[in-house]
């Protein structure tokens, strides 16, 4: 075990990329009640469109693109598979969620031939610095400072409009919003397309980092950023930030010891075990009770 | 009037005699390399894994997604014990040791166990372990008990292939050598056997309370069943027959090894139990076996080049069967059994229903 | 109407599974052999270049004499998708397919889980670049072509600790890959008995983060940091390490030998050195005629890793096909167990060098030497460094 400013460094990183599609999953659950298991799918479908766009196109035309096509995406699956199933038991959705998560992934391993990708160097971002005295790539250092500029903005959305306030009554109480006149399906659809924007910002970071795509890259980052949500109180956006960079900085605290290193990911689970059994609402969750 | 009933309970009784004859035949016919012959294996074990996680998630109601950790944990206890001595060096090549004796040995165990034995030690190990997690994790409610099971699965995954326990466990690499069956009758006799208990168990004041609690966990309290107790039940014996299954599934496979048991696997065998029917026996061993035979066999023709000219290659194979999948559970949502049971006394009534459908349509024309 | 659609689409399965069983018939005398490589998943794109080995290969000699008839050979090809668990039924499918005799698999893993099910079926396996010992110990129908890990290990070792004089490595490997792990295994051995010094480290399956891993080993002090991982980890490792400014020699195996390690150490300033089997321009009628025939189609292209680099694995797999072709001519039969009797036999001289069985109870081929190259960060492409043996 020996801790540097690099572990840190690596640790805070990876948090801002974790956020980034934590805040979907946290929206996602805050209003629907479902584990989006196929975010993190979406995730590396982003990436994989930088991939094929980059051939055919200069690098400034292909980001608004690939943006747009991530939110079509995310919209898309929302209205595909999950809005037939509005009334159906919770389970039905979450295995719906499988089923597009396993759909994503193997139409991905067919169009790629299973071949990993290999990402395109975005100018600038990807170059190499050096602070205090690490050298690390310029992204890492960008990471965190446009989650956190990307939350505040959320938040005041959130906080401050009128689908922000729609978005925050369906939370509370998904049948009486109905009855007040919001429309369910207009806020729902929203929340997707913030939260496929957001992963698609935090997939560019991510790629930009680590210069690979596979079908299966979405996976990990997804069920850990999964867990950064549940460890910060589900549906609350700050505490999604927060367990984000928890999990982020734990990880690469631990992949600092060579003997407990494989446990990197498992560690991920621990902690999101130790805090259901706790405290079950995570750090900023609100207590539930269940009515008959 | 009664006399006059045909009793159908017989013919299903019959057609159970039937399909072990055909598996028998299959045996004595089918050379051992033959897809079919790996397919049958392969749905036998699945038909109990899956019937195991449906006694959980379609009996009980409790969502839990740590199938893939039991099985693992089972697949590792049947393996560990029954390596033969003489092929431990081999095995445990990274992880030798010397014994009291001075010799090289190859890890820790050094005790062979009849298979019969080995595969209940397997579910007891798993039932064990399971009665541990189980202690926290069914406190929680349905989508965090999902991730709380997921994550313990991915812990002892996690575990299994630390060098810590190489001794034991062979690191990370494969465990092999270990005896199996190569015919496909005792897979489906120890599938069928472990079956049968969890349904006598379904069908027992045990398993009415598991429904009640699936049905209303508070109404079921209320009652004066004892979630906590149930719950723990229905989780230790679900995780014991993970465990047989698991023990099973090294079999299949011959070689064994952690890396298969994530979470990707218990997404499949969520997947058998949803097309089968959530709480429907029948339909997860029926869906099992057609889950198997599509993605390994049935299908296979999709991955090959210039069937469809352009559009079959590698890997098309799995989008057309996971697009499947999809349609199975957007549009039939209540799978092939929805939750009843496999009767021939159903099959013929419905299908008499729908001979009488027909005929009225032709009546209209 | 549900159930309807349930019914047509019940039918369409049934129909399906007769497709799927259907075989064309021909009068022609057609020999199969199988070709067992990961299409898919980590070693994807090593299990394609190597499959284009063979393809290319069998372009070249499509037929076979036995006992004076001509027979036509078809290759026939299941993808283990890299993954154990998915093995046995791939290997099945082969066998099913009727393969006589099976070429593969890149990845020791899945060659050591597919191992009994072609040893049921009687069917000869000949391992094309499965380097760990597993795969033909203490048994007689799995061959292979390739050298040992442990030979490849102490090569490197010698090579890092005489050659470039280092003391400390590092090593990283991917967990449960028994590839990666054997030959981190037997280069820390070979390593530690000259004295230098080794640290072990082992990453979970799909990471893409090394850094944490990198800066591990700048802070252990590694002169080399020994890296044997499947080519998209490579990919990350090369990427990370160039852009961490590791100063330490990253090496590696065989399948570091990939045009993809060239594309991510492309101007970066990063040193990297490699064993392989075969070094560009061993063979140049070979060189010219897989170039000219990878060019020739943009699907083989692409499966090439998208240029026409030639990977030692793709001419291991050439000279596999020729292999099982000497060994079908010396058997003078079709029939798998007669095969298998004929590979003792064979000696051929490919173009990776001398090829026979006879030397080695576990039928392994007989190698001395691997070739380490370097690779060029200017011109994206392989230096040759040397021929190295054990001493």
């Amino acid at each position: 075990m020996n801790l540097t400013i690099d572990h840190i460094l690596a640790g805070i990183s990876a948090g801002g990329q974790y956020a980034l599609i934590a805040i979907g999953y946290t929206m996602v659950y805050g209003i629907l009640r479902l584990i989006n298991f196929a975010h993190g799918d979406v995730f590396m479908a982003s990436g994989l469109i930088v991939v094929y766009l980059t051939t055919a196109m200069p690098l400034q035309y292909a980001i608004p693109v690939v943006i747009i096509a991530t939110v079509l995406l995310g919209f898309m699956i929302e209205r595909a598979a999950y809005k037939p199933l509005r009334s159906a038991p919770r389970m039905s959705v979450m295995i719906s969620a499988i089923g597009v998560s396993y759909l994503i992934q193997n139409l991905a391993l067919y169009i790629t031939g299973g071949l990993p990708q290999t990402y395109p160097a975005i100018p600038w971002i990807s170059d190499s610095v050096q602070i205090f005295g690490a050298i690390t790539k310029r992204v890492t250092i960008i990471t965190p400072i446009l989650t956190l500029i990307l939350v505040v903005l959320l938040v005041v959305l959130i906080r401050y409009t009128k689908i922000g306030m729609a978005m925050r009554a369906v939370s509370k109480d998904f049948e009486t919003s109905q009855l007040m006149g919001i429309k369910i399906n207009k806020v729902i659809s929203t929340t997707f397309i913030i939260g496929s924007f957001l992963a698609c910002i935090g997939s560019l970071l991510y790629f930009s980092s680590y210069q690979s795509v596979t079908p299966t890259s979405g996976a990990m980052p997804g069920l850990k950023a999964f867990v950064a949500a549940v460890f910060g109180g589900i549906g609350s956006i700050p505490g999604a930030v927060v367990g984000a960079f928890v999990i982020g900085i734990c990880e690469n605290i631990i992949k600092s010891s060579t003997e407990f290193s494989i446990f990197s990911d498992a560690f991920t689970f621990a902690l999101l075990i130790i805090v259901l059994c706790v405290k079950p609402t995570g750090l900023f969750g609100e207590k539930t009770t269940d009515k008959v | 009037m009664k006399t006059k009933k045909f009793n159908y309970r017989i013919v299903d009784i019959a057609l159970l005699v039937v399909l072990f004859a055909l598996v028998f035949l299959a045996d004595q016919f089918l050379p051992t390399y033959d897809i079919k012959f790996k397919v049958l294996q392969k749905g036998a074990v699945f038909a109990l894994v899956a019937v195991s996680m449906n006694l959980l998630n379609g009996f009980t109601g409790l969502f839990s997604l740590g199938q893939a950790g039991f099985m693992l944990l089972g697949a590792y206890t049947y393996a560990i014990f029954t390596i033969p001595n003489e092929a431990r060096l081999s095995v445990y090549k990274y992880y030798t040791m010397t014994n009291a004796a001075g010799e090289e040995v190859g890890g820790l165990v050094q005790a062979v166990l009849p298979m019969g034995i080995a595969i209940i030690l397997a579910g007891a190990v798993a039932a064990v372990f399971a009665y541990f997690i189980g202690l926290p994790v069914l406190r929680l409610k349905s989508d965090y008990l999902a991730i709380a099971s997921l994550g313990f699965a991915e812990i002892l995954r996690a575990i299994c292939q630390w060098k810590g326990l190489g001794i034991l466990t062979n690191g990370s690499n494969q465990l092999r050598m270990y005896p199996y069956f190569n015919s496909i009758m005792p897979y489906f006799l120890i599938a069928g056997l472990c079956i049968a208990i969890i349904a006598l168990l379904i069908n027992s004041t045990y398993g009415r309370a598991f429904k009640a609690i699936r049905d209303d966990e508070i109404a079921a309290e209320a009652m004066g069943i004892n979630l906590a107790k149930h719950k723990m039940i229905s989780f230790v014996t679900s995780s014991f027959f993970a465990g047989v299954g698991g023990a099973l599934f090294a079999m299949y496979q011959n070689t064994i090894q952690a890396k298969p048991f994530t979470t990707t696997l218990t997404y499949e065998i969520l997947l058998i139990v949803v097309i089968g029917g959530i709480g429907s026996i029948s339909g997860s061993v029926i869906a099992s076996f057609l889950y198997i035979a599509c993605s390994e066999w049935w299908l296979r023709f999709l991955d090959t080049e210039g069937v469809i000219p352009g559009i079959t290659r590698n890997g098309f194979r799995l989008v057309v069967f996971s697009a499947a999948i999809m349609i199975i559970v957007l549009f039939f949502r209540r799978g092939i059994m929805g939750d009843k049971e496999f009767s021939t006394e159903r099959l013929v009534k419905g299908a008499k229903s729908l001979g009488s459908r027909f005929s009225k349509k032709k009546e209209v024309n | 109407m549900k159930k309807i659609v349930a019914l047509v689409l019940a039918a369409l399965m049934l129909t399906a599974c007769f497709v799927g069983c259907g075989e064309t018939k021909t009068d022609e005398k057609v020999i199969k052999i199988g070709v067992y490589e990961p299409a898919s998943g980590s070693n994807g794109a090593g299990g394609k270049q190597e499959t284009l080995g063979i393809k290319y290969a069998h372009s070249v000699c499509p037929t076979v004499d036995i006992n004076g008839e001509t027979y036509k050979v078809e290759l026939v090809y299941a993808d283990n998708q890299s993954s154990n668990d998915k093995a046995p039924t791939a290997a099945a499918d082969l066998i099913s397919a009727g393969a006589k005799v099976v070429l593969g698999s890149y990845g020791s893993g899945v060659s050591i889980a597919a191992s009994d099910t072609f040893k049921n079926a009687g069917v000869p396996a000949i391992g094309v670049t499965c380097t760990n010992p597993q795969v033909t110990e203490g048994n007689d129908h799995y061959f292979r072509i390739c050298f040992l890990d442990p030979f490849q290990g102490t090569v490197l070792a010698n090579y890092a600790y005489n050659e470039l004089g280092y003391r400390n490595a590092y090593t990283l490997a991917e967990n449960g890959n028994d590839y990666d792990e054997g030959l981190a295994h037997y280069f820390t051995e070979a390593f530690e008995a000259l004295g230098g010094k080794v640290e072990n480290a082992n990453f979970p399956e799909n990471t893409s983060d090394f850094n944490s891993y990198i800066t591990n080993a700048i802070n252990a002090g590694a002169e080399v940091i020994f890296a044997p991982t499947s080519t998209n980890y490579a990919q990350l490792i090369v990427e990370q390490a160039a852009a961490k400014g590791a100063k330490a020699t990253l090496m590696a195996g065989d399948t570091w030998d990939s045009n993809q390690v060239l594309a991510a150490a492309a101007g970066k300033n990063v040193d990297i050195q490699v064993t392989t089997f075969y070094q560009e321009g061993g063979n140049a009628e070979f060189d010219e005629g897989f170039k000219a025939w990878l060019e020739a189609d943009a699907q083989n292209l692409t499966d090439n890793g998208g240029d026409a680099k030639i990977a030692a694995v793709s001419a291991m797999g050439y000279d596999a096909y020729f292999t099982a072709l000497e060994a079908i001519k010396l058997a003078g039969s079709t029939k798998s167990e007669d095969i298998k009797a004929a590979i003792w036999n064979v000696d051929y001289t490919g173009v990776t060098g001398q090829i026979n069985f006879a030397g080695d109870a576990n039928g392994d081929a007989v190698r001395t030497t691997a070739y380490i190259k370097k690779a060029n960060t200017d011109t994206a492409l392989w230096d040759f460094v040397k021929e190295q043996g054990v001493n």
